[in-house]
């Protein structure tokens, strides 16, 4: 496709997203550690019904043939020691990669300031250990873009009903409580 | 059209709408929505007016080209959503400080931007090693059931509540 189709694409998507960010309160300090600190749940309210309504759009599109799902590969590793590390910024900073660029279109100038340049700084660094990381520890306990599914070695629709169920009810159980 | 100002939305709204999001992007663009790779794009890009074109001969940047591709059109217009959205509902300000961060540790500046350097050094870092952020993993990942996504957007929060609850508790 034409490249420049495409930037525009992503740009109009973009407006999109950090728009419905905001309106969810998801570009805020407050709401983000508020989660982390399990007194506000707002986030995984935001995130558990995106995966729902997500995950049930993109499996029936990619039955009728019209997308190509891609999931990532990864190893416990990457997902189990990168996911901590990201953990310890996420509660440091209270922004995330995505809320960040909310954050910044909301006005929070910590985000501009503080956590931008660092999330360039711990990329750049990385980049740099790369090519002493990616054969090495980055490795360990590979398992590739296996799926949920493929491990389990039973059809899509086998994980994803029960799971849509799950997270149903993870949900109202949060209504429920009030949180 | 009381909506388009109304704020908060319910977190059911927004999240639906971001699930919806992903359809099109993946349906229209062949893209699902991702945020962190392009941080990293960026930082080549800052490396490449320092060191010049040699930059993008280092093994990472062969990987991940430092240029703008969709995913970093996403990010910036990100920016301008959120802005456009705050704006509409009367919430847009500059501010320093999170109310909730002055509350627990007081409003010098210094102390809030250092701590939000280091934070941003994990997360830039931990969002490579990890090969996704809350975006990539934690919605588009989850919700095409790879195991490396559910692994990660996991221990994200693992990692995001022990450190919150140390950090706060510390100030308690």
């Amino acid at each position: 496709m034409d490249r420049k189709y495409q930037l525009v694409q992503g740009l109009l998507f973009g407006i999109l997203f950090g728009f419905l960010l905001q309106k969810g309160g998801a570009t805020r300090y407050d709401v983000i550690i508020g989660q982390l600190l399990l007194d506000d749940f707002t986030v995984v309210k935001i995130m558990l019904s995106a995966v729902l309504t997500g995950m049930i759009g993109v499996h029936c599109m990619k039955r009728l043939g019209w997308v190509k799902l891609n999931p990532k590969s990864g190893s416990w590793s990457q997902n189990v020691l990168g996911g901590l590390v990201f953990g310890a910024g996420f509660a440091l900073l209270g922004y995330c990669p995505g809320t960040i660029a909310g954050a910044i279109g909301n006005g929070f100038l910590d985000a501009l300031a503080g956590g931008l340049t660092g999330i360039l700084l711990g990329s750049g660094i990385f980049a740099a250990l790369y090519p002493r990381l990616k054969d090495g520890i980055l490795k360990w306990g590979y398992y590739g873009d296996v799926t949920l599914p493929r491990l389990l070695k039973v059809g899509d629709w086998t994980v994803i009903v029960p799971l849509s169920v799950l997270l149903g009810l993870m949900l109202l159980l949060l209504e429920r409580a009030g949180i | 059209m009381d909506w388009l100002t109304a704020w908060p939305w319910s977190p059911y709204a927004a999240g639906m709408g971001i699930g919806v999001l992903s359809w099109l992007t993946l349906y229209i663009s062949g893209h699902p929505i991702g945020c962190s790779t392009s941080f990293a794009r960026t930082a080549g890009m800052i490396e490449k007016l320092f060191r010049g074109r040699k930059v993008e001969t280092k093994p990472f940047y062969r990987e991940i080209p430092p240029v703008v591709d969709w995913q970093w059109m996403l990010v910036a217009g990100m920016v301008f959503g959120a802005f456009l959205s705050a704006q509409l509902s009367g919430d847009f300000r500059w501010q320093w400080i999170p109310t909730r961060w002055e509350a627990a540790f007081g409003d010098d500046r210094l102390t809030r931007i250092g701590v939000s350097v280091a934070g941003g050094i994990l997360l830039g870092f931990g969002s490579r090693w990890a090969g996704g952020c809350t975006s990539g993993h934690g919605i588009s990942g989850t919700m095409q059931l790879a195991l490396s996504s559910w692994v990660s957007a996991c221990c994200f929060f693992i990692g995001g509540i022990v450190t919150a609850l140390l950090i706060f508790g510390s100030a308690a």
